[in-house]
Protein backbone atom coordinates (compact mmCIF):
# COMPACT_ATOMS: atom_id res chain seq x y z
CA UNK A 1 0.00 0.00 0.00
CA UNK A 2 1.33 3.44 -0.84
CA UNK A 3 0.95 6.84 1.23
CA UNK A 4 -0.85 8.34 -1.95
CA UNK A 5 -3.54 5.20 -1.84
CA UNK A 6 -3.86 5.52 2.08
CA UNK A 7 -4.69 9.66 1.47
CA UNK A 8 -7.28 8.88 -1.29
CA UNK A 9 -9.06 6.82 0.30
CA UNK A 10 -8.83 8.16 3.33
CA UNK A 11 -9.65 11.56 2.67
CA UNK A 12 -6.78 13.09 3.65
CA UNK A 13 -5.26 15.83 2.46
CA UNK A 14 -2.15 15.94 0.39
CA UNK A 15 -0.09 19.03 1.99
CA UNK A 16 2.85 18.10 0.30
CA UNK A 17 5.20 14.59 -1.15
CA UNK A 18 6.10 14.46 -4.37
CA UNK A 19 7.53 11.44 -5.68
CA UNK A 20 7.21 9.80 -1.60
CA UNK A 21 3.67 9.56 -2.18
CA UNK A 22 4.54 6.76 -3.95
CA UNK A 23 6.20 5.01 -0.83
CA UNK A 24 4.93 1.87 0.69
CA UNK A 25 3.62 1.84 4.11
CA UNK A 26 4.26 -1.31 5.97
CA UNK A 27 0.98 -1.08 8.46
CA UNK A 28 2.42 0.10 11.55
CA UNK A 29 1.07 2.87 12.99
CA UNK A 30 2.32 5.65 16.09
CA UNK A 31 0.80 8.11 18.00
CA UNK A 32 2.50 10.52 20.45
CA UNK A 33 3.62 14.51 20.36
CA UNK A 34 6.26 14.65 22.47
CA UNK A 35 9.21 14.25 20.24
CA UNK A 36 11.91 12.09 22.19
CA UNK A 37 9.24 9.55 22.56
CA UNK A 38 8.23 8.89 18.86
CA UNK A 39 11.80 8.77 18.27
CA UNK A 40 12.52 6.16 20.65
CA UNK A 41 9.52 4.23 19.22
CA UNK A 42 8.08 5.50 15.95
CA UNK A 43 8.43 2.42 13.89
CA UNK A 44 10.62 2.62 10.20
CA UNK A 45 8.48 3.56 7.18
CA UNK A 46 5.40 3.43 9.26
CA UNK A 47 3.13 6.06 9.91
CA UNK A 48 3.32 8.80 12.51
CA UNK A 49 -0.49 10.55 13.70
CA UNK A 50 0.26 13.35 15.27
CA UNK A 51 -1.06 17.19 16.26
CA UNK A 52 2.50 18.63 16.35
CA UNK A 53 3.06 20.16 12.80
CA UNK A 54 6.15 22.21 13.31
CA UNK A 55 9.73 22.12 11.80
CA UNK A 56 10.92 19.53 14.68
CA UNK A 57 7.92 17.58 12.93
CA UNK A 58 9.93 17.31 9.88
CA UNK A 59 13.20 16.36 11.15
CA UNK A 60 11.81 13.35 13.57
CA UNK A 61 9.82 12.06 10.48
CA UNK A 62 13.66 12.40 8.43
CA UNK A 63 15.50 10.40 11.02
CA UNK A 64 13.10 7.92 11.90
CA UNK A 65 12.37 7.34 8.27
CA UNK A 66 8.67 7.57 8.44
CA UNK A 67 6.77 7.34 5.60
CA UNK A 68 4.67 9.63 6.40
CA UNK A 69 3.35 12.21 8.70
CA UNK A 70 -0.36 12.85 9.34
CA UNK A 71 -1.35 15.79 11.14
CA UNK A 72 -5.06 15.66 12.86
CA UNK A 73 -7.10 17.95 14.62
CA UNK A 74 -7.24 20.10 11.94
CA UNK A 75 -4.20 21.82 13.06
CA UNK A 76 -2.12 24.84 11.38
CA UNK A 77 0.37 24.18 9.47
CA UNK A 78 3.11 26.61 8.49
CA UNK A 79 4.62 27.33 5.14
CA UNK A 80 7.87 26.94 6.30
CA UNK A 81 6.94 23.67 7.32
CA UNK A 82 5.56 22.52 4.81
CA UNK A 83 8.50 23.85 2.24
CA UNK A 84 10.95 21.97 4.69
CA UNK A 85 8.94 19.12 4.28
CA UNK A 86 8.91 19.17 0.51
CA UNK A 87 12.84 20.08 0.70
CA UNK A 88 13.43 16.96 3.16
CA UNK A 89 10.83 14.57 0.57
CA UNK A 90 8.61 14.23 3.61
CA UNK A 91 5.04 13.74 2.80
CA UNK A 92 2.83 15.63 5.20
CA UNK A 93 -0.94 14.51 5.22
CA UNK A 94 -3.78 16.32 7.70
CA UNK A 95 -7.31 15.79 8.12
CA UNK A 96 -9.80 17.37 10.39
CA UNK A 97 -10.27 14.74 12.35
CA UNK A 98 -8.94 13.40 16.21
CA UNK A 99 -5.82 11.25 16.23
CA UNK A 100 -7.24 7.79 17.93
CA UNK A 101 -9.95 8.15 14.72
CA UNK A 102 -7.52 8.89 11.87
CA UNK A 103 -4.92 5.99 13.13
CA UNK A 104 -7.75 3.77 13.62
CA UNK A 105 -9.13 4.42 10.33
CA UNK A 106 -5.47 4.19 8.36
CA UNK A 107 -5.12 0.81 10.46
CA UNK A 108 -8.27 -0.64 9.46
CA UNK A 109 -7.62 -0.01 5.59
CA UNK A 110 -4.05 -1.25 5.77
CA UNK A 111 -4.88 -4.02 7.85
CA UNK A 112 -7.98 -5.38 7.73
CA UNK A 113 -8.85 -4.75 4.36
CA UNK B 1 32.96 15.48 9.79
CA UNK B 2 32.40 18.57 11.98
CA UNK B 3 29.58 20.69 12.72
CA UNK B 4 28.55 24.06 14.92
CA UNK B 5 25.42 23.58 16.49
CA UNK B 6 24.10 27.70 16.35
CA UNK B 7 22.50 28.12 19.90
CA UNK B 8 18.71 29.08 20.20
CA UNK B 9 17.71 27.90 16.89
CA UNK B 10 15.26 25.17 16.64
CA UNK B 11 14.72 25.79 13.19
CA UNK B 12 18.04 24.60 12.41
CA UNK B 13 18.18 22.24 14.84
CA UNK B 14 18.59 18.48 12.90
CA UNK B 15 20.89 20.01 10.14
CA UNK B 16 23.90 18.23 11.84
CA UNK B 17 22.01 14.81 12.06
CA UNK B 18 20.33 15.31 8.44
CA UNK B 19 23.64 15.95 6.96
CA UNK B 20 25.34 12.98 8.90
CA UNK B 21 22.27 10.90 7.76
CA UNK B 22 23.02 11.56 4.02
CA UNK B 23 26.81 11.13 3.68
CA UNK B 24 26.45 7.68 5.55
CA UNK B 25 23.94 6.94 3.55
CA UNK B 26 25.98 8.12 0.07
CA UNK B 27 29.22 5.57 1.68
CA UNK B 28 26.16 2.85 1.97
CA UNK B 29 26.50 2.43 5.48
CA UNK B 30 24.17 -0.40 6.98
CA UNK B 31 20.44 1.35 7.29
CA UNK B 32 20.28 0.31 11.07
CA UNK B 33 23.56 2.39 12.15
CA UNK B 34 22.26 5.22 10.19
CA UNK B 35 19.08 4.97 11.95
CA UNK B 36 20.54 4.40 15.17
CA UNK B 37 23.23 7.21 14.44
CA UNK B 38 20.70 10.12 13.04
CA UNK B 39 18.21 9.46 16.40
CA UNK B 40 20.76 9.51 18.82
CA UNK B 41 22.53 13.09 17.17
CA UNK B 42 19.35 14.46 16.82
CA UNK B 43 18.49 14.25 20.73
CA UNK B 44 21.97 15.21 21.61
CA UNK B 45 22.19 18.17 18.98
CA UNK B 46 18.60 19.63 20.39
CA UNK B 47 20.04 19.19 24.39
CA UNK B 48 22.21 21.97 22.82
CA UNK B 49 20.16 23.86 21.68
CA UNK B 50 17.67 23.51 24.63
CA UNK B 51 19.76 23.12 27.46
CA UNK B 52 23.21 24.80 26.61
CA UNK B 53 23.85 27.61 23.95
CA UNK B 54 25.14 25.48 21.02
CA UNK B 55 27.82 23.73 21.07
CA UNK B 56 30.04 21.48 18.88
CA UNK B 57 29.68 18.27 17.17
CA UNK B 58 32.70 15.67 15.84
CA UNK B 59 31.89 12.30 13.70
CA UNK B 60 33.97 9.68 13.05
CA UNK B 61 33.08 7.48 10.69
CA UNK B 62 34.88 4.06 10.01
CA UNK B 63 33.72 0.83 8.20
CA UNK B 64 32.78 -1.02 11.68
CA UNK B 65 31.78 1.88 13.69
CA UNK B 66 30.67 5.54 14.31
CA UNK B 67 32.17 7.56 16.91
CA UNK B 68 30.42 11.37 17.88
CA UNK B 69 31.52 13.67 20.23
CA UNK B 70 28.65 16.53 20.91
CA UNK B 71 30.49 19.36 23.55
CA UNK B 72 28.93 22.27 24.49
CA UNK B 73 29.58 24.92 27.33
CA UNK B 74 26.26 25.56 28.57
CA UNK B 75 25.33 25.43 32.32
CA UNK B 76 26.16 21.29 32.75
CA UNK B 77 24.40 18.80 34.21
CA UNK B 78 23.88 18.47 38.21
CA UNK B 79 23.48 14.90 38.28
CA UNK B 80 23.85 12.88 35.94
CA UNK B 81 22.71 9.88 36.59
CA UNK B 82 19.49 11.75 36.93
CA UNK B 83 19.31 13.49 33.73
CA UNK B 84 19.57 10.18 32.55
CA UNK B 85 16.38 8.87 33.68
CA UNK B 86 13.49 8.55 31.66
CA UNK B 87 10.59 11.34 32.40
CA UNK B 88 13.54 13.89 33.74
CA UNK B 89 13.57 16.88 32.15
CA UNK B 90 14.43 20.77 33.32
CA UNK B 91 12.92 21.73 29.97
CA UNK B 92 11.20 25.46 29.65
CA UNK B 93 7.60 25.62 29.09
CA UNK B 94 7.97 27.21 25.51
CA UNK B 95 10.09 24.61 24.30
CA UNK B 96 7.92 21.78 25.66
CA UNK B 97 4.77 23.51 23.40
CA UNK B 98 7.04 22.64 20.38
CA UNK B 99 7.19 18.74 21.64
CA UNK B 100 10.13 18.63 24.00
CA UNK B 101 10.92 17.85 27.73
CA UNK B 102 9.58 14.32 27.68
CA UNK B 103 12.38 13.79 29.58
CA UNK B 104 13.59 10.77 26.94
CA UNK B 105 16.53 12.37 25.26
CA UNK B 106 19.01 10.80 27.02
CA UNK B 107 17.90 7.46 27.44
CA UNK B 108 17.01 7.51 23.54
CA UNK B 109 20.64 8.42 23.22
CA UNK B 110 21.86 5.28 25.58
CA UNK B 111 19.29 2.66 23.94
CA UNK B 112 20.29 3.44 20.25
CA UNK B 113 24.01 3.54 20.83
CA UNK B 114 26.19 0.92 21.93
CA UNK B 115 28.55 3.42 24.07
CA UNK B 116 28.05 6.37 25.74
CA UNK B 117 29.69 8.34 28.22
CA UNK B 118 28.52 11.97 29.67
CA UNK B 119 30.73 14.33 31.06
CA UNK B 120 29.33 17.46 32.70
CA UNK B 121 31.24 20.32 35.13
CA UNK B 122 28.62 23.04 36.51
CA UNK B 123 29.43 26.34 34.81
CA UNK B 124 31.61 24.44 32.25
CA UNK B 125 29.64 22.21 30.11
CA UNK B 126 28.76 19.06 29.04
CA UNK B 127 30.70 16.76 26.52
CA UNK B 128 28.62 13.70 25.37
CA UNK B 129 30.44 11.03 23.67
CA UNK B 130 28.65 8.07 21.61
CA UNK B 131 29.54 4.72 19.58
CA UNK B 132 27.48 2.94 17.42
CA UNK B 133 28.91 -0.42 16.04
CA UNK B 134 27.99 -1.75 12.79
CA UNK B 135 27.68 -5.52 13.79
CA UNK B 136 27.14 -6.35 10.00
CA UNK B 137 30.49 -4.93 8.86
N1 LIG C 1 23.82 19.49 27.01
C1 LIG C 1 23.17 19.66 28.18
N2 LIG C 1 23.52 20.70 29.00
C2 LIG C 1 22.88 20.89 30.18
N3 LIG C 1 21.88 20.11 30.63
C3 LIG C 1 21.50 19.06 29.87
C4 LIG C 1 22.12 18.79 28.62
N4 LIG C 1 21.54 17.69 28.09
C5 LIG C 1 20.61 17.29 28.97
N5 LIG C 1 20.57 18.11 30.06
C6 LIG C 1 19.72 17.96 31.26
O1 LIG C 1 19.24 16.62 31.33
C7 LIG C 1 17.81 16.60 31.31
C8 LIG C 1 17.32 15.35 30.59
O2 LIG C 1 17.67 15.41 29.20
P1 LIG C 1 16.78 14.61 28.15
O3 LIG C 1 17.33 14.86 26.79
O4 LIG C 1 16.68 13.19 28.59
O5 LIG C 1 15.34 15.25 28.31
P2 LIG C 1 14.80 16.67 27.79
O6 LIG C 1 15.77 17.25 26.82
O7 LIG C 1 14.48 17.50 28.97
O8 LIG C 1 13.46 16.25 27.04
P3 LIG C 1 13.36 15.45 25.64
O9 LIG C 1 14.75 15.10 25.21
O10 LIG C 1 12.54 14.24 25.93
O11 LIG C 1 12.69 16.38 24.68
C9 LIG C 1 17.40 17.90 30.67
O12 LIG C 1 16.10 18.32 31.01
C10 LIG C 1 18.48 18.86 31.22
O13 LIG C 1 18.16 19.23 32.55
MG1 LIG D 1 16.49 16.12 25.22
Amino acid sequence: MTVEQIAQKLDLRIVCGGDSLQREVNGRLYCCDLLSIVMGRAPADGVWVTVMANLNTVAVAVLCDLACVVVAEGMAIDETVTARAEQQGVVLLATEKPVYETARAIDRYCNEA
Amino acid sequence: MHYVVPPDDFTRAGEASSAVKKTLKQIGMNPDVIRRVAIAMYEGEINMVIHAHGGEITVDVAPDRVDMVLADEGPGIADIERAMQAGYSTAPEEVRNLGFGAGMGLPNMKKYTDEMTVESTLGVGTTVRMSVFNHAG
